[in-house]
């Protein structure tokens, strides 16, 4: 049976060339990049050429970029950081409703220690609507939070627009870019972007390694007090093989990104085309403005985990917002922040493909696709309407 | 090793290849449960028939529909398969566990989709006596108002959530 992974969004398989970099750094270099000694030496070295790597891919200097364990890590450090550092200046953040987790639970968590949230709202595209972001901020506000590519509904926002606001304003600007960095282009001087969250394993790289660029002179605190690593911002001793490897995949998506995105645009095109010919199929998110590697479907009448169980057993690995799926037993908030009824979020199905996915991968899941959502659809006691 | 597909083999049976699977033409009883809240909806359309010796009465044919999770089908077509030739007064006390216990190991957060087959089972059974005016067993009435009373609540936080959801369109169109 044929395997055709389509979650590319929940994480990648690691790029032979990026794995190759970091064999040495497991087996020779293994030194601590706080010691003294020349295998110390020699794993700084790496370290910093890293840095650089990873900030030439955003424009940034070498010495904003601050490695993390997980973009959860930066998106944490981000809100909280800002927070304790800022608490003075005011006490007000704003995010958008459709964050991503790592987002949404500090800002959470920050209301509890008496911050206060406003969660913007967005159309149905799941665009954040620029004039609501400028009555939105006030005089108190220290921080906006918007994803930069959303990793449900794979919306890009308007993240240049909404950085001119911020810094007109006085706000400091965040944004996620686990999904987008790596696959379209982020310059956080043009952009006017003050902190990015990036990692590296939704981008051919391992797992376990985040980063975040704070540009120079915010002030931010850390989350992790140590032995003062990475500037006094995250202690912890430094992961050296998996920041070789994210700045090897940097540098490699540096070279092919655009020759990538292109390549994968029309794929996902193709795609969308396909699926949609299944009746009763509806696309979330924005026609264009979006992640070329991600689609995201609904289909009425029925429900996602089936979808996803049903698929893998048929050797496709997808995704869904369905609540059955979830913890909580609530459908994705992002479905329903762009207009989706429970019901529909609970038939959402992503793909998201990636630069080892072939036309041939894509036409089996078109071809499988539609019988699936067939079988499920003969269970279901709906069939045309809600009734 | 230990597995850690959250389901039992006997889940995935179910599931890939469900028994009893559509709609009685002129049903002797409907079922319905379940909301689409959380996803799941479970109808079960029951035939009867009456022994002519003894009187009692009879699952002939029972089929269901499903809208929702691996394990809400495999519990609805566990059940019916329960349920199949049984009297109704057998049929009514078919519990959660007898139905998990014939499928094996479900996540303790999917127990409530085998609650909603053995709702949707009874409500078929009730409706079977409440259209044929038989007296309804006391347990069974008791459970009727359970159901209805649940599914109400969750309609109530239904339009709990479609007025915040007015209320955001109004925001986005101001």
């Amino acid at each position: 049976m044929r395997r055709v992974y389509m979650d590319y969004a929940a994480t990648t398989p690691v790029d032979p060339r990026v794995l190759k970099a970091m064999k040495p750094y497991f087996l020779k270099y293994y030194g601590n990049s706080m010691s003294l000694h020349s295998w110390g030496i020699k794993a700084k070295e790496a370290l910093e050429e890293s840095r650089e790597k990873i900030a030439g891919l955003m424009n940034a200097n070498p010495k904003e970029v601050i490695f993390t364990g997980s973009a959860t890590e930066s998106d944490n450090m981000t809100l909280k950081g800002i927070a304790f550092a800022n608490k003075e200046r005011g006490k007000h953040i704003i995010i958008s409703s459709i964050e991503h987790h790592a987002v949404l639970e500090p800002a959470e968590w920050l209301e509890k220690q008496g911050f206060e949230i406003t969660h913007l709202p967005v159309d149905q595209y799941g665009l954040v609507d620029l004039k609501k972001l400028e009555d939105a901020i006030r005089k108190d506000t220290i921080l906006v939070s918007i994803i930069f590519g959303n990793n449900e509904i794979g919306v890009i926002q308007d993240i240049e627009e909404i950085g001119k606001i911020c810094r007109e304003r006085g706000v400091y600007f965040h944004s996620d870019a686990t999904q987008a960095f790596g696959k379209i282009p982020i310059d956080v001087k043009k952009m006017n972007i003050d902190l990015l969250t990036v990692n590296a394993h939704k981008m051919y790289g391992p797992k376990g390694v985040g980063a975040l660029y704070v540009k120079d002179g915010i002030s931010i605190e850390p989350l992790l007090h140590g032995g003062g690593h990475e500037f006094g911002l995250r202690s912890s001793t430094v992961n050296i093989a998996g920041i070789v490897g994210f700045a090897a995949t940097a540098e490699i998506q540096k070279k092919e990104m655009n020759e990538d995105a292109r390549k994968q645009t029309e794929l996902r095109d193709r795609l969308i085309k396909e699926v949609l010919k299944i009746e009763d199929s509806h696309l979330n998110g924005h026609p264009k403005k979006r992640l070329p590697n991600n689609a995201n479907f609904w289909f009425a009448y029925i429900e996602g985990e089936s979808l996803i169980i049903q698929l893998d057993m048929r050797g496709i690995a997808a995704s869904t917002g369905s609540a059955c799926s979830s913890a909580s037993l609530e459908p994705s908030h992002v479905l329903l922040a762009i207009g989706l009824k429970p019901e529909e979020a609970h038939g959402s199905l992503r793909l998201t493909i990636g630069k080892y996915t072939t036309k041939e991968d894509l036409d089996y899941v078109s071809k499988v696709l539609p019988g699936v959502v067939e079988n499920l659809r003969k269970i279901s006691p709906f069939k045309r309407g809600w009734k | 090793m230990k597995s850690y597909n959250p389901y039992s083999k006997e889940v995935m049976k179910h599931f890939f290849n469900p028994k009893n699977v559509g709609r009685l033409k002129l049903p002797h009883g409907t079922g319905e449960a379940g909301n689409l809240l959380c996803g799941d909806i479970m109808r079960i359309y029951i035939k009867v028939k009456r022994d002519k010796k003894t009187g009692g009465r009879r699952i002939a044919d029972i089929k269901f529909e499903c809208m929702g999770c691996v394990v809400a089908i495999a519990n609805s077509s566990m059940i019916t398969s329960m349920a199949m030739g049984k009297t109704l007064e057998e049929a009514i006390k078919i519990t959660k566990d007898d139905v998990l216990k014939k499928l094996g190991k479900v996540p303790p957060i999917k127990i409530h989709c085998s609650i909603l087959a053995v709702d949707a089972l009874r409500e078929a059974i009730y409706d079977y006596y409440s259209r044929n005016k038989l007296p309804i067993p006391s347990e069974l009435q008791k459970e009727h108002k359970r159901i209805q009373k649940a599914i109400k609540t969750i309609e109530e936080r239904h339009k709990e959530y479609t007025e915040l959801e007015k209320k955001i369109l109004k925001q986005k169109s101001k």
